[in-house]
């Protein structure tokens, strides 16, 4: 398949290393090309967390700025973020609507209605925004599940089907955990 | 599931999507390592991860998270002069604190190998700084392997094994931050693990002299640099320095990521471009290099960080009279930051903006605020730093050290003015507090930080009779990289071990004031601060938590949660939760109210004791 560059972004405690790492896995499962690189580290502890993933033939595990295909967040403002530095115009934009806010909002030292200034971005560079569904999650990391959920029942990455997600699933977590992700997936998609 | 522990040790060949730091375990497991060592540092803990997955029943290794670097780096050293064959992996910095011992490497004779794992980080991802550790191979006499990619660092791995048990020399294998933590699909071989032998083969009759002194010196470091010119010899033909020929008339020499960078740049130039990338970069295969340089009119060295290859080219096409046109580093960004194909692309457009015509770069309307890292919820150093803050005089003087408390330094507590280095607090704040009578001194340091080059600096208040606060930020771990447990934390890689305490230890050395308080505790905390620093000498404050990350995580794992705080109708809105103290569970609407996000609140309740209304309570 033609190059397809997906790059995820969220705050560092939501997860985001098990969201890149399954979808990398559904990709492997679907016998395409994948590699990728993840932030580890210092960022982790509540900044900017992000990761790469490149579907197709490349070279880098990194992407250059502006010009990923598709970016999904796992926060809002990290959806209008991931949108400013690497998404394309025209890409699509998959974001879960939560809300943590940056520390300079809760020390009163800037403020951004972020719902409006994203709109506003995606609508000036045509970019397709896609929000997950709003569900009840007893764990908010289950958020990522939603994502791959939307992800798979939007066909927004060709070639990607819901059994790929399933086996990705099935190669990251086992028992109680495992059912619980599959039925947040199956309720979603 | 894949258990990371059963996918590595499978024993047929297979091919598998892994990172970088995980695939390196499989090469150890491949190439027969017995021995390996570490103090955890970004970006190799991972590395560490990966062999504590090996089931303990199938694990051949010996492994350790060592005090510090040089002490990983001589337990290393020590198995290998022993027949073992051993692998030490750090961080970038984690090499100047091992450097004193590092430098005698290139000296001695190993007979069982050793490689270094080095971790650097260009971009200063998690670093204090971007150095670049090529330069301690050419003082030690000490080869260089670079990998671009995981892949290649599995192969490489076993070829540094190879050469180190072949030549008795210690190697090198350099990565870096995205060659690390990058994930690919590696093709794996197959694994029989051999049972090993245990006949202890130290000899100094047979391999040594291990004591580099008076003449032997002079001997060992002949020997050095004989097996280093003959290494290079034989790296002439490593298949890891590959060439990359479209006929163009313009070449480019690069070694590591970078050369992956460049793959992404090069279908924008149409006229094509030849490609020298090195696998080894110290020392360089100089035939190689005169044989690209001659076949090119112009050449560019693509480098990341310092011009260690460039200096060392332009060397040698002086000394063959070549006429290449040799291009460098052009100015001094080219010296900073990560070559990513952005910058590579910026890079090269500077040389040759005939061929790169330059972009126009993105438009963006809307600017995302900034989010810098922070302390978690329930974290005990925000506790902390909240408490001390209130004990400190606005231009008291603030010396930070590393760890995740090294965070206090940005607002709102802006607690930590200076960093250095690990363990650099107590010696700074000593000289800090010379022919200074008007400002207070207050140093912090984490509790693995003191135990790996705390101590020393400690030990010289008490010797030098030094007056200032030192403030042990306890946590029981080695939070930011991972949890990795340290000597106070009465565990290992293995199990339970005896558990050194603090407050003794100090007791023993002689430190006279030592004041000892859960951080949660923030008035006695602040009364304790302020007690120290009325003190006439050095004294110290342990001010302890266990990190909140780890205990929730576990709560977690047994399916237990805390109930988390709400904000009452007592709220009078004066934002000591959300501005002061600001634990990111606090938010703030536009309207000035304030409310708790469940998603981040951990229950830990820390931050009743902030509110002077009295207004935040634990959920009924």
């Amino acid at each position: 398949m033609e190059k397809f560059d997906i790059y995820l972004i969220g705050v560092g405690g939501q997860g985001i290393g098990l969201l890149s790492e399954a979808l990398a896995r559904a990709i492997d499962h679907a016998d395409l090309e994948v590699q990728g690189v993840d932030t580890h580290g210092l960022a982790q502890r509540g900044g900017v967390v992000e990761s790469y993933i490149r579907i197709g033939p490349s070279y880098s595990p990194l992407i250059k700025q502006g010009e990923a295909d598709m970016v999904i967040a796992l926060e809002i403002n990290e959806a209008l973020r991931g949108t400013n530095n690497y998404l394309r115009d025209g890409g699509t934009l998959l974001y879960a609507a939560t809300e943590w806010q940056p520390l300079a909002v809760r020390i009163k030292e800037d403020r951004q209605d972020v719902s409006a200034a994203l709109a506003a971005e995606c609508k000036e560079r045509n970019i397709h925004k896609v929000k997950a569904d709003k569900i009840e999650l007893e764990d908010p990391r289950m958020e990522n599940v939603v994502l791959l959920a939307v992800l798979a029942r939007e066909g927004l990455i060709p070639g990607l089907k819901k059994g790929h997600f399933s086996l990705a699933l099935q190669d990251l977590m086992q028992g109680k955990v495992l059912e619980k992700n599959l039925e947040i997936f199956s309720k979603v998609f | 599931m894949k258990k990371l522990g059963d996918v590595l040790l499978q024993p047929e060949p297979f091919s598998e999507l892994l990172m970088g730091n995980h695939a390196l375990v499989r090469a150890m497991l491949e190439s027969g390592v017995r021995v390996v060592t570490s103090y955890p540092g970004s970006p190799t803990p991972e590395i560490g991860a990966a062999i504590t997955s090996l089931p303990r029943d199938q694990n051949p290794l010996y492994f350790e998270f060592s005090v510090n670097e040089k002490v990983a780096l001589e337990v290393a050293f020590g198995a290998a002069v022993n027949g073992h064959t051993s692998c030490v992996f750090f961080k970038s910095v984690g090499l100047n604190v091992a450097s004193d011992s590092f430098v005698q490497l290139g000296l001695m004779d190993i007979p069982g190998g050793m490689v270094i794992v080095l971790g650097d980080d260009p971009g200063a991802n998690s670093s204090q700084n971007e150095q670049d550790n090529r330069h301690f191979g050419r003082l030690s006499y000490i080869p260089i392997f670079e990998p671009k990619d995981p892949a290649d660092a599995y192969n490489m791995f076993k070829e540094a094994v190879r050469v180190s048990r072949e030549k008795h020399m210690p190697v090198v294998l350099r990565l870096t931050t995205n060659v690390c933590h990058a994930k690919q699909k590696i093709d794996f071989s197959g694994l029989a693990i051999e049972k090993p032998e245990n006949e202890p083969k130290f000899s100094p009759e047979n391999f040594g002299p291990y004591i580099p002194l008076t003449k032997s010196v002079f001997e060992l470091k002949k020997i050095a640099l004989e097996r280093l010119k003959e290494f290079q010899k034989d790296m002439e033909n490593s298949p890891f320095n590959e060439i990359i020929n479209t006929g163009a008339d313009r070449g480019i020499i690069t070694a590591g990521l970078p050369f992956k960078s460049l793959l992404e740049v090069i279908p924008e130039i149409e006229e094509g471009v030849n490609i020298l990338r090195l696998g080894v970069v110290h020392p360089l295969p100089e035939n190689v290099i005169i044989k690209f340089l001659k076949e090119h009119g112009e050449v560019k060295i693509l480098e990341e960080l310092d011009d260690f290859i460039e200096q060392k080219i332009k060397a040698l096409a002086y000394d063959h009279n070549l006429n290449t046109i040799i291009e460098g580093k052009v100015d001094l960004d080219d010296w900073i930051g990560e070559y990513t194909p952005d910058k590579v692309r910026e890079v090269l457009e500077k040389n040759w903006p005939d061929l790169l015509p330059s972009k126009e770069s993105k438009r963006t309307i809307h600017q995302a605020i900034p989010r810098p890292p922070q302390m978690c919820p329930g974290c005990g150093h925000r506790s902390g730093f909240y408490a001390i803050k209130k004990a400190l005089a606005e231009d008291d003087i603030s010396v930070a050290d590393i760890g995740c408390h090294t965070l206090g330094y940005l607002p709102p507590y802006s607690l930590g003015q200076v960093l250095l280095s690990m363990g650099h607090s107590s010696g700074t704040a000593s000289g800090l507090s010379l022919f200074n009578t008007s400002k207070k001194v207050v140093a912090f340091l984490g509790d693995s930080t003191m135990f790996h080059a705390g101590l020393p600096g400690i030990i010289n208040s008490v010797f030098n009779q030094h007056n200032f606060t030192l403030i042990i930020m306890e946590n029981d771990t080695t939070a930011m990289t991972g949890h990795q447990d340290n000597p106070g934390s009465g565990r290992n890689v293995r199990g339970e071990t005896r558990k050194i305490s603090i407050a003794p230890l100090l007791e023993s050395l002689g430190v006279e004031k030592i004041l000892e308080v859960d951080t949660y505790n923030q008035q006695k905390l602040t009364d304790y601060v302020n007690e120290a620093l009325d003190f006439d000498g050095f004294s110290v404050v342990i001010a302890k938590h266990p990190c909140m990350l780890k205990f929730s995580r576990e709560q977690r794992k047994k399916g237990r949660t805390l109930k988390k705080v709400r904000i009452t109708g007592k709220c009078r809105e004066i934002h000591a939760c959300v501005s002061a103290f600001a634990c990111p569970s606090f938010q703030l609407n536009q309207d000035g109210t304030v409310w708790v996000n469940d998603d981040l609140c951990i229950g830990d309740g820390s931050c009743i004791q902030t509110c002077p209304v009295q207004a935040i309570e634990i959920k009924k």
